[in-house]
């Protein structure tokens, strides 16, 4: 190949002092070729943005570059000034941002905003500008232009605001495309079809794509060389599907293991246990109140939803934002009250019970939450999280806290860790010590909401595996609730896949990975980035091994 | 259509909470030192028993509490707000006359302080790093902890006794028989004293407000957008931050301008201006409470016109409002 | 201990906090160093600050020494300020914590009532309140208390609002935690630092509005106040200068000094968004 479009060499970026490490990245160098996508992976800290941000002259304060070159066309970004690297942002180099709902301005209209970039640039007259810009919301695929052209960001669903976002990244024909994480923050379904707009514009138009993503899955769906990083550095470099296939390092193992090596969920036990939870034509509707002047408006959240879990059962119940996934965990758990219908747990219906009667049998159904930064309360140490419920269900103080010190070794943490405020765990420690909570009040099932979707990879695997011990060692049920379908392959013995506040399907793991009847979930499994397509799943590049 | 109703329920609040101060004003007369009666007695000058047990059935004293309240109301409704005996006047005249003085007043100051403060505050976030930036928020700080009057009084004692640069108090020059644009520059002579000094306090309010405002809108994503597109700074401040961060400002202002008729009443006193915030003072010292309660009364309304004003233009500046709706 | 770190790294919290400690200890000491009452005449009046011994800031229209004045008006302004902040957030806290935990019809009423209370032009209120209850400290803490209470039920009702959703104070529920525990143990204890914070400033506003009381004449006609010397000094201010200037002095650096205290202890308690400025 020709001369690189972009050379970075030997960069080093150091971070403000008292950071918990001296340099966001150290000693980076790569190159990318025009016409090229190079993906630059790693998890959350790896510090893969940090080179994405140098590169467009948009360090956060407190960054300093402290060594090394940017060559773009043979010109280095990092020693340009300010002006000349201004004229080449937009114009020569376009950028998309991780989160389409805060990246528009809310004041302006989509077309005014596109055209924004003309008029920086000072190309065009205004009535061109206007007309380039509907040929570009065109281009990307956004229903009805004209009316796009003319509507606010909010005005547009997540996916929509991103094909604008690229729209604006695309306007004067950059030749390097740079993305960070673009479809992190969309449904699966969405996140497929972005990634198939990228690619498709970068073929036609030839460009240059830097792709930042922590996910693998989207690595192999759109990558022409990948570079793996970690804690700052490189960890390894390649031809994407050679890397994908054989990984050298270990750390893109763990990434490579995270995604769905023909996602089959192996075959469970095929005994049918006994019904622990049935829920049955369960309903919830959100109303929005109607205000002075404001109409209500109704959200179907749950519609006649039944269906039973077993005991010592793992039941995923998968589906994409305002699916009615999380509403259902919560109504389980009691923290909502469904407009109608039945829960019975082990044959007691939790919808007749009052007071303390209620109190008692709610004891039975915990719940482990998904942020591990807002799950714990900052002001109350570890062991007193822990300790507080058997507390308010009339244990004695002191044999509470003892029994916390134990939960904490069950779930791999040290006894210690009782004295201790959240704040000092990292987030996989935290979770591990929500999951404590849950247990404190021996409960019969769990309902795990989005448990893992916060933590990297790497983390997500460790804190599986341990739920998946727990739930042998003491005989618990797991409801699982996840957008994550390979999280889902991971742990569910069956699978419950809700739209839209219904259930479309479900089935065993096994089955609906393998043959799934509903055109819904055909379209879910086919969005999984990674997974070619379901027939050919086996064959996928990612022969990767599984986790255990 | 939908603005139709929205006025309408808008209009709708207003009154109810008009209504609720009525009931307030009315509980607070019964909470004033003294019988009512002996009170205006006591206003009119009069002490014998014939005149208290006159006024007492003239104003329905005898009556019960909840018919006082309804005759009370219903003599509001027919813009009867009750009599000043001390300054031998109906109460609404009284304010109706003093009403423009202070309207033009407060008119004045609310926009030199929303305009210098929105200025000052721009700058003072454009150069959040610089001297010039720590300096105009050391002047908002230095303001926001000075009290009102005392600046007035600060501001006569300089402009006025010293420098003799500007009149120190009243409307306009005793005396003088100056008419149209003669008495209009003459008035706006007067003006400027009171106005500056009423606005100060306002103006550092929306000094800090507006920085604070700049600077977290410039931590938002869309920023980062507008700069990867490669727009000019400044136009980056103009278009995206300046724009988004006024919005906040938009709501402060409507609270504000209404407490300003509050504030009023300081200045007016320093600077004897005479508004319905001297008439306040003057009722201040008489023990004039009829007179005491309409001007609170008045003063409710204003604050209330003001946010209905506000309201509107925030719905003007803000899309997602008007979608909502 | 990182907060106390963080504030003293603030030098605008530190001067405030010298200038505030030094305005405690003159009106500690006033008793002390005045006992006599300031209101007695010592000298004869209009002496100009240094002109006789002993009486370092000269003395009033009606001969009283005004560092006597000063010394125990600063006892009044410190009283009222901290009182009648302490009774707004008595009557804040709870309402707003209420209204933001059971939200609903409860909300629906409290924050009408809050609504109101804010559309009224304080000022005004407070004058009127005052003037109807006939001035007194009593009388003037309540009616600065009442004319200040709605900014903290609103902030403590948005603080409830975002925390009751919280994941920790879901788990808290779920473990079979009750209302009371839920609002004292988990939630109220979060939203400290915002009310602290809004708290200092209040006090601030408070000596403002309680000195612009007794500048109008509404002050408690046995307690000498700030407000109070500037309103009498008011008509003789081309003769004798320094009496209105010397009480604003004192007034603007207490305030200022509270104000600094406060932003430091906001950039301290919140050190994300200190950073920020």
């Amino acid at each position: 190949m020709s001369e690189p479009l972009l050379q970075i060499e030997r960069l080093t970026l150091a971070l403000p002092e008292g950071a918990d490490r001296r340099y966001a990245v150290e000693d980076v160098s790569y190159s990318l070729a025009a016409g090229e996508v190079l993906c630059v992976v790693g998890e959350s800290g790896s510090g893969k943005s940090m080179t994405a941000n140098a590169v467009m002259g948009l360090l956060p304060p407190g960054l300093r570059v402290t060594q090394g070159r940017a060559l773009f066309d043979g010109a280095d970004l990092l020693a340009m000034d300010e002006p000349t690297h201004r004229a080449l942002r937009g114009r020569r180099i376009g950028m998309v941002f991780q989160e389409p709902m805060t990246a528009l301005n809310p004041l302006m209209r989509v077309g005014d905003q596109i055209a924004e970039v003309f008029e920086a640039h000072g190309l065009l007259t205004a009535r061109e500008r206007r007309e380039k810009a509907l040929a570009l919301l065109e281009e990307v695929r956004l229903p009805d232009p004209p009316s796009a052209l003319r509507a606010y960001p909010f005005e547009l669903s997540g996916g929509q605001r991103q094909r604008v976002m690229i729209a604006m990244a695309l306007a004067l024909e950059p030749q390097l495309l740079v993305a960070d994480e673009p479809t992190t923050a969309l449904d699966v379904t969405t996140q497929a079809q972005i990634l198939h707009l990228i690619r498709d514009l970068q073929k036609r138009r030839g460009m240059a794509v830097m792709f930042i993503t922590h996910d693998f899955g989207v690595v192999a769906e759109i990558a022409d060389r990948v570079c793996v990083m970690c804690e700052g550095r490189i960890v390894e470099m390649g031809d994407a599907r050679e890397v994908l296939a054989s990984p050298r390092h270990a750390y893109t193992r763990t990434l490579i293991a995270a995604i769905p090596g023909g996602v089959a969920a192996p075959a469970r036990d095929g005994a049918d246990p006994a019904p622990l939870l049935t829920v049955e034509g369960l309903n919830k509707v959100y109303r929005s109140r109607g205000g002075w002047w404001q109409p209500r408006r109704e959200v179907v959240a749950l519609d006649e939803v039944g269906f039973t879990l077993g005991r010592g059962e793992t039941l995923g119940i998968v589906g994409e934002s305002g699916s009615g996934k999380s509403t259902l965990g919560r109504c389980i758990v009691g923290l909502e009250t469904p407009d109608s219908g039945g829960i019975r747990l082990a044959g007691t219906d939790l919808r007749t019970l009052t007071g303390q009667a209620l109190r008692e049998q709610r004891r039975h159904i915990q719940m482990v939450f998904q942020d591990p930064y807002a799950s714990l309360n900052p002001r109350i140490r570890v062991g007193m999280a822990i300790a507080q419920g058997p507390i308010a269900n009339g244990v004695p103080r002191a044999r509470a806290l003892e029994r916390a010190r134990q939960l904490l070794t069950t779930v791999g943490l040290d006894a210690a860790a009782a004295d201790r405020f959240p704040h000092e765990f990292s987030g996989g420690q935290r979770q591990r010590i929500g999951i404590a909570r849950a247990l404190a009040l021996d409960p019969e099932l769990i309902v795990a909401d989005e448990a893992v979707s916060a933590l990297d990879v790497s983390i997500q695997a460790q804190v599986l595996e341990l739920l998946e011990r727990l739930k042998t060692e003491l005989s618990l049920s797991l409801l699982f609730i996840t957008h994550d379908l390979r999280v889902a392959a991971q742990i569910c013995d069956r699978l419950i896949v809700m739209q839209k506040g219904c259930i479309v399907e479900q089935g065993s793991a096994e089955r609906i990975f393998q043959a799934p009847s509903h055109p819904y979930t055909r379209e879910l499994l086919a969005a999984i980035p990674g997974r070619h397509d379901d027939a050919t799943a086996a064959a996928a590049p990612a022969a990767a091994p599984r986790m255990p | 259509m939908r603005y139709l109703s929205l006025i309408a329920s808008r209009l709708l609040k207003a009154v109810l909470v008009l209504l609720a101060i009525l009931i307030l004003n009315f509980f607070l007369i019964h909470l004033a030192p003294g019988d009512p009666a002996m009170v205006m007695a006591g206003e009119a000058g009069a002490t014998d028993a014939q005149f208290i047990a006159d006024l007492r059935e003239r104003f329905g004293l005898d009556q019960s509490l909840p018919m006082q309240l309804w005759h009370y109301l219903a003599g509001v409704l027919t813009l009867d707000f009750g009599y000043s005996y001390r300054q031998q006047m109906p109460v609404l005249d009284l304010i109706l006359e003093r009403l423009p003085a202070t309207l033009l007043l407060t008119g004045a100051a609310f926009v030199i302080s929303l305009g210098c403060g929105i200025v000052a505050g721009m700058l003072a976030a454009m150069r959040a790093k610089r001297p010039s930036g720590s300096l105009i928020m050391g002047l908002a700080l230095l303001f926001y902890a000075t009290p009102l009057y005392w600046v007035a009084m600060m501001a006569v004692l300089v402009f006025s006794v010293f420098l003799g640069w500007l009149p120190a108090y009243g409307y306009d020059t005793v005396g003088s028989d100056a008419t149209g644009l003669a008495h209009a520059l003459d008035v706006a002579e007067h003006l400027i004293l009171p106005a500056t000094t009423l606005g100060l306090f306002f103006m550092a309010v929306y000094t800090r407000m507006t920085r604070a405002s700049m600077l977290s809108v410039a931590q938002q994503d869309f920023v980062k957008t507008a700069r990867a597109k490669g727009l000019a700074p400044g136009m980056i401040q103009r278009r995206h931050i300046l724009r988004n961060a006024l919005l906040p400002i938009i709501t402060l202002a409507g609270l504000q301008a209404g407490q300003m008729v509050g504030g009023a009443v300081l200045t007016e006193t320093v600077f004897a201006w005479p508004g319905i915030g001297r008439l306040m003072y003057e009722a201040l010292m008489q023990r004039d409470y009829n007179l005491l309660l309409g001007i609170f009364f008045f003063c409710a309304l204003l604050v209330i016109l003001f946010n209905m004003l506000t309201d509107v233009i925030y719905r003007l500046a803000d899309p997602r409002i008007k979608e909502a709706a | 201990m990182s907060f106390f770190r963080r504030f003293v790294q603030n030098r605008g919290a530190l001067v405030g906090l010298v200038i505030l400690a030094l305005v405690v200890l003159l009106a500690l000491l006033a008793p002390l160093l005045y006992p006599e009452s300031p209101w007695r005449m010592v000298q004869r009046p209009f002496l100009a600050p240094g002109e006789l011994p002993g009486f370092p800031l000269g003395t009033d229209t009606m001969g009283r020494d005004v560092a006597a004045e000063l010394a125990h008006g600063a006892w009044v302004s410190l009283l009222v300020g901290f009182v009648s902040t302490l009774v707004a957030l008595a009557i804040g806290v709870p309402l707003g914590a209420l209204a933001g935990y059971f939200g609903g019809r409860t909300d629906d009423v409290l924050m009408r009532i809050t609504e109101f209370f804010q559309t009224i032009p304080n000022f005004a209120l407070a004058i009127v309140l005052v003037a109807i209850m006939e001035p007194s400290i009593g009388s003037i803490v309540l009616a600065i208390a009442v004319v200040s209470w709605p900014p903290v039920a609103r902030l403590v009702r948005g603080e409830f609002l975002s925390l009751k959703h919280r994941e920790y104070v879901e788990a808290a529920r779920l473990v079979g935690q009750g209302h009371r525990d839920l609002i004292l143990k988990q939630i109220l204890p979060n939203t400290l630092s915002p009310v602290i914070v809004l708290a200092s400033l209040m006090v601030a506003t408070a000596i403002l509005l309680e000195s612009s009381l007794s500048f109008l004449g509404l002050g408690d006609p046995d307690t000498m106040s700030w407000g109070y010397m500037i309103g009498a000094a008011r008509t003789v201010m081309r003769q004798a200068w320094w009496l209105s200037v010397i009480p604003g002095v004192a007034i603007l650096l207490t305030v200022l000094a509270l104000n600094l205290v406060g932003e430091g202890l906001d950039d301290a308690l919140n050190p994300q968004l200190a950073r920020q400025r």
